[in-house]
This record gives structure tokens, C-alpha cells and sequence, in this order.
């Protein structure tokens, strides 16, 4: 195994997720290590969204459990005590608050405790400032942190919402297809970008761009109709016949059924 | 540095509107007659209400129709201890009386005390908001599914209300009061004396409303207006302040009762009804939503105009409200006080366009909810 140092973070075991009868997940398990970027692929309708979903506390798990740091369930949290405890979430589409500026957007984000009255009697701290600061540059969007949100270009628009997730030092970042409608240099930045967020805490990307996956992976994760299919590198899972009868719809042969993964 | 001139002078300007403002609502009572002064003061009654509509609608993006309840509630109260005020101790409201009523019941009792009711009178409309938020917004019920229920709960109150007539005072009302805290309120300055708390009300009123629309509450705000699930995300309830602001914005209600009750002289469940509860929230469309300016000024103008107008034409002011309404909703999102923000930012050119980060986006900002 070339990854057995590191601590487990977030785990989860034999989740099901159903809708409406559905069974968009059925008992996939999934480990997620520090300082790991880790990639979940799969084709169309596989579950990979869910079980993102299922993470961050929009969709429940009809079985299973969802561990945070070896204790803490996070079946029954609701999403935003989630949040709080380090697990942040990017949506496929960009959801920012466009009608704040680039920087207030960074601010509300960061800002600690997040009670109605605690925010009522906040006060701006130099160090917040510099915090902003630091994450305008990280992310690259200094020269324009005065803008309205909206006016964003989707890349910005992207990388915002990164840097939100970000400058509250989450110990779990999950982002759904961040350079989907990217420009190759915008996705090579955003590629740099997981790179370096990936110290000290896990990353895990769903994503449909192969040439992505190759380039930035540590880990990868197949899914496929709501079950696990393999984990490994991505030279492992490229030479993976199941893989490629999966993205391909090659015929099922016999002998590689029931491979181990 | 042009933007750092144009701010400095953007703030001595908006400093002497300020001052402009109050120093007119001081001045009031030299020029204005008895009865156009009461009104004025009641007016001013309807701005506090309008204020906390804006913080609940314009700022946070929940359509309440049912603040007259809120509204009503707050008068209520008050009336109650004006009523056994006037009625003397010992004997019965007379609307009791005619109802066969033998002894003062017993929720009637703490109105004996002007303490009392004024709490009450704030505290009771904030108590009911907090429970319609606490079964709402903590089950996602939002958008038109609150404002009908928030019309449910008008009717709920209204027909208690006229159907307790033996405790309530049914469609009359609650009238007929002489004293307050033993001034006459026939008296012309105990008149002019309600209306400078009412002038102070709202004025109190604006500067707590622009505290927390100001400042990292106020983004909170706005983002639960125009994105409540990514906040969800980010580690915000926005339950808790929908419910928070709501309940404010109840309780603003509540005091706009006491100072209406006050000056009128007598409140009815038609004045709290489902038409009194939509036209307050046409105050704030029409002045400004968004804008706490605005939704006073809002309550103000189109209540004078209602008054002057319903006194040479009486047909004509509903006529003339609803169009007023049609086109500020058609052309006007953001209200007339938005048309003069955006006037005044055009006709400056340049300098408008270096301010425009901070306000040529709250005027022709577009619309989220």
C-alpha cells in the first residue's frame, strides 16, 4: 500500500442512500487521509455527488455510519454543525453571495463563531484582515476585492468559493467538479491551487476530466452504480479492466469479476 | 484619492441630510395645527413599522403579510390599560358590562399597570413572531408558503379577536380613553409631548435597524436573503437568524401599536385586519425596499398623501395606490427612494462611478430570493 502513514479523517462505512426507493448509493465504503488529494470518478449517475452529499450532511444515509476523526457521527449533525466542524463543501455550480464583494464573501466566511449574537457583536480584527489578505492572494483574486461578486468571471467566480471553503481551515475539503468550464490555464491554476491546500488536510475531488484526474491525483475511487469498484493509483486504475468496461461499455468477461480492488 | 474626497463628502452630505431630518421632525409642532401634528405622529407610528418590515423583507428577503397582527397586538395592549385607566378602579370596561361580563377577567389584570402593558406591548408580538419562526424557518418553510401562513395568522387573531367581543371589545375595538399615566390625553401638550416619542421612537428605531443591517450582520443578512442553503455550508443557521430578525422585526411592530394607539385613540381588529397588513408592506415597496430610509419615508409620504388626498377625493386614493404599486413593482424594484439613489448617482457621472462599488449595486443590484 502506498498510502498507509496517514491518519483517517473521515470515514464512512456500508452507506446507503435511497430516493424515492432508489438506491443512489448502495453500502459504498470510502476513507479519506491527511494530505491526500483524493479523486472519486465514475460514470454518469454512479453516486459520486451523493456521497458527497451524504458527507456534508445534505443527504441522510439510509444505513451505514460517517465518521469524523475516529469519533464523531456525523449522521445526526445537521449541515451547518458539519461545517463547524471542519468539513467544507463546493458545489458543482459556483454558489457564491454575489451581491457582497469578493472580499465580504471571504469575511463572512471566515468569521469564527457563527451565532446570531456572536456576529451581532463581532468587531473586524487586524488579523481577519490579514487572513482575507493572504486568501485574496492564495486564490488570486487581490486585484479584484472590491468587486461584486457577481461579476465575477466563472473561474473567479470558482476559485472564490475555494477560498472561502479555505480560510476556514477545514480539516475536509470536498469540491464537485471545480474546473468544469474552465479554461486549460484556469484548470492548470485550480490543479496548482488543490496541491497546495492538500497539507494538512484531505481533499477529495469529484470530477469527469481525465486529463485532470492524471495529472493531480494521489488517490483514485471508482464508482459505479452506487458501489465501490476499485481504489488505487491512477496507473493502477488505468490498467484496470473493470474500469474500462465501465467507461467504455466493453462486454463483462468473466474472469475479472470479483478481482480484488 | 478622488475616492477618498468623493467618500468624505458623500458623508458630509448624508450627515446634513441626517441632521435636515431631524431637525424638521423638532421643528414640526411650530408650524403644523393640533390635528395635523397627531397625524404626523401617527405617520410616524407607521415609519417604525415600516422599518421592521424592511430588516425582515428588504434586508433578509422574508415577505411578512401579517405584521399588522404584530401591529395590533402592540396596541392591544396598550388600549387595555388605557381602557381600565379611564374605566376607574373597581368597575368594568364598559364593553363588559353590555356583555354580562361580572368581574375583570383575569389576563386583563397586569394592564392595570402602564409598566406592564408597555412590555407587554413589545414583548407579546415578539413572543408570537419567535414561535411562527420557531415552526417555520427551523422546516425550511420559506418564500410564499411563510407569507400564507403568516395571512393564516392574521386571520386566526382577527376572528379571535371579534368573536371574544366580551373581552375584546369585538369590532369596536377598544375606545374611549382619557388618561395616561395621569396626563389628559386631550391635552394639547401631552399631544405634542407623544409626538416627540414617536419622533424619537423612530429615530431610535432607525439607528437599531441600520446597527444590524450595517456591518458583518448585515452581510449575514444578506446572505441568508440571496443564498440561505450555501450559507448552511459555510456554518450558518440561517434558521436562527430568520428567527431573530423576524422577532425584531415583530417587536418594532408591537411599539408602533403603542404609539398609534396613543395618539388615535382607538384600536379595532380592522385596523390590524389582512388590507391594513398588505398596505404596510406597500409602504416599504413603494419607498425603498432595501433601504431603511426609504421605508420610513415610504410611510410617511404615501400615508400623507392618503390623508390629503382621501380628503378631497375619497374615491380616488385606492385607485391611485394600486397603480402607484403596479409601477414601482414593473419599473421601480427598488422602490422611489432607489429612483433618486440612482438619479442622484447619474447626475454626478464621474464621481458617481467611483463610488458605484458601494452604491450603484444596492440600487440597480439585481433581484435574489
Amino acid at each position: 500500500m502506498p498510502w498507509p502513514a496517514e491518519e483517517v479523517v473521515l470515514s464512512l462505512e456500508k452507506i446507503t442512500v435511497e430516493f424515492d426507493g432508489f438506491r443512489a448509493v448502495n453500502g459504498m465504503d470510502l476513507s479519506l487521509r491527511k494530505n491526500e488529494v483524493h479523486f472519486l470518478i465514475g460514470p454518469n449517475g454512479a453516486g459520486k455527488t451523493t456521497m458527497l452529499d451524504v458527507m456534508c450532511g445534505k443527504a441522510r444515509p439510509a444505513s451505514g455510519r460517517i465518521l469524523f476523526r475516529d469519533r464523531i457521527d456525523l449522521s445526526k449533525k445537521k449541515e451547518h454543525q458539519i461545517a463547524q466542524l471542519g468539513i467544507g463543501r463546493k458545489f458543482q455550480a459556483p454558489s457564491i453571495f454575489s451581491e457582497l464583494t469578493v472580499e465580504e464573501n471571504l469575511a463572512l466566511s471566515l468569521q469564527k463563531k457563527k451565532g446570531v449574537f456572536s456576529v451581532l457583536f463581532a468587531r473586524r480584527k487586524e488579523e481577519d484582515a490579514r487572513a482575507i489578505e493572504r486568501m485574496l492572494s492564495t486564490i488570486g483574486l487581490g486585484e479584484v476585492s472590491g468587486r461584486r461578486a457577481g461579476g465575477l468571471s466563472h473561474g473567479q467566480k470558482q476559485w472564490l468559493e475555494i477560498g472561502m471553503l479555505l480560510i476556514q481551515e477545514p480539516a475536509v475539503v470536498l469540491l464537485d467538479e471545480p474546473v468544469a468550464g474552465m479554461t486549460d490555464a484556469e484548470t492548470e491554476k485550480t490543479g496548482e491551487l488543490l496541491r497546495r491546500i492538500s497539507v494538512d488536510r484531505c481533499v477529495l475531488v469529484v470530477e469527469h476530466d481525465m486529463e485532470f484526474v492524471r495529472q493531480f491525483a494521489g488517490k483514485v475511487t471508482i464508482m459505479h452504480e452506487g458501489k465501490l469498484l476499485m481504489e488505487g493509483t491512477m496507473d493502477e486504475v488505468q490498467a484496470d479492466a473493470r474500469v474500462a468496461e465501465v467507461y467504455l461499455g466493453k462486454r463483462r468477461d468473466a474472469d475479472v469479476v470479483g478481482a480484488p480492488a | 484619492m478622488l475616492l477618498k474626497n468623493a467618500t468624505v463628502r458623500r458623508k458630509i452630505v448624508i450627515t446634513l441630510a441626517y441632521a435636515a431630518v431631524v431637525a424638521l421632525l423638532a421643528c414640526a409642532p411650530m408650524f403644523l395645527s393640533d390635528f395635523r401634528l397627531n397625524l404626523l405622529g401617527k405617520f410616524l407610528a407607521y415609519g417604525v413599522v415600516a422599518l421592521g418590515l424592511d430588516l425582515i423583507w428588504g434586508y433578509t428577503g422574508i415577505l411578512s403579510l401579517g405584521h399588522g397582527i404584530f401591529f395590533g397586538i402592540g396596541a392591544y395592549c396598550m388600549a387595555m390599560y388605557l381602557k381600565l385607566e379611564a374605566t376607574g378602579a373597581g368597575r368594568l370596561p364598559d364593553f363588559m358590562q353590555w356583555s354580562g361580563v361580572t368581574s375583570l377577567p383575569w389576563f386583563w389584570e397586569p394592564f392595570r399597570f402602564f409598566g406592564v402593558a408597555l412590555l407587554l406591548s413589545v414583548l407579546l408580538p415578539m413572543l408570537l413572531a419567535l414561535l411562527l419562526g420557531f415552526f417555520t424557518f427551523r422546516n425550511r418553510i420559506r418564500g410564499v408558503y411563510f407569507t400564507i401562513l403568516t395571512q393564516a395568522l392574521v386571520l386566526i387573531v382577527v376572528t379571535l379577536m371579534i368573536g371574544q367581543q366580551a373581552y375584546t371589545g369585538g369590532t369596536n375595538g377598544i375606545t374611549g380613553f382619557r388618561h395616561v399615566l395621569g396626563f389628559s390625553l386631550a391635552s394639547p401638550s401631552v399631544k405634542n409631548g407623544l409626538y416627540y416619542i414617536s419622533a424619537a421612537a423612530l429615530v431610535g428605531s432607525f439607528l437599531l435597524c441600520r446597527r444590524l443591517v450595517r456591518g458583518p450582520f448585515g452581510k449575514v443578512l444578506q446572505a441568508v436573503r440571496d443564498g440561505q442553503n450555501r450559507l448552511r455550508f459555510l456554518g450558518y443557521d440561517p434558521a436562527k437568524y430568520q428567527m431573530f430578525v423576524f422577532t425584531v422585526s415583530a417587536g418594532l411592530a408591537g411599539l408602533a401599536g403603542v404609539l398609534f394607539v396613543l395618539q388615535v385613540g382607538i384600536i379595532s381588529p380592522s385596523m390590524m385586519d389582512i388590507v391594513p397588513s398588505i398596505e404596510m408592506v406597500l409602504w416599504v415597496a413603494i419607498g425603498g425596499r432595501g433601504s431603511l430610509i426609504g421605508a420610513a419615508a415610504g410611510a410617511l409620504l404615501i400615508n400623507a398623501s392618503k390623508s390629503g388626498l382621501s380628503e378631497t377625493y375619497p374615491d380616488f386614493w385606492t385607485f391611485l395606490l394600486g397603480g402607484l404599486f403596479i409601477v414601482v413593482v414593473v419599473f421601480l424594484p427598488k422602490g422611489l427612494f432607489g429612483l433618486l439613489a440612482r438619479l442622484g448617482a447619474r447626475m454626478k457621472g464621474g464621481l458617481g462611478d467611483a463610488m458605484a462599488g458601494g452604491r450603484g449595486r444596492a440600487v440597480v443590484g439585481e433581484d435574489h430570493r
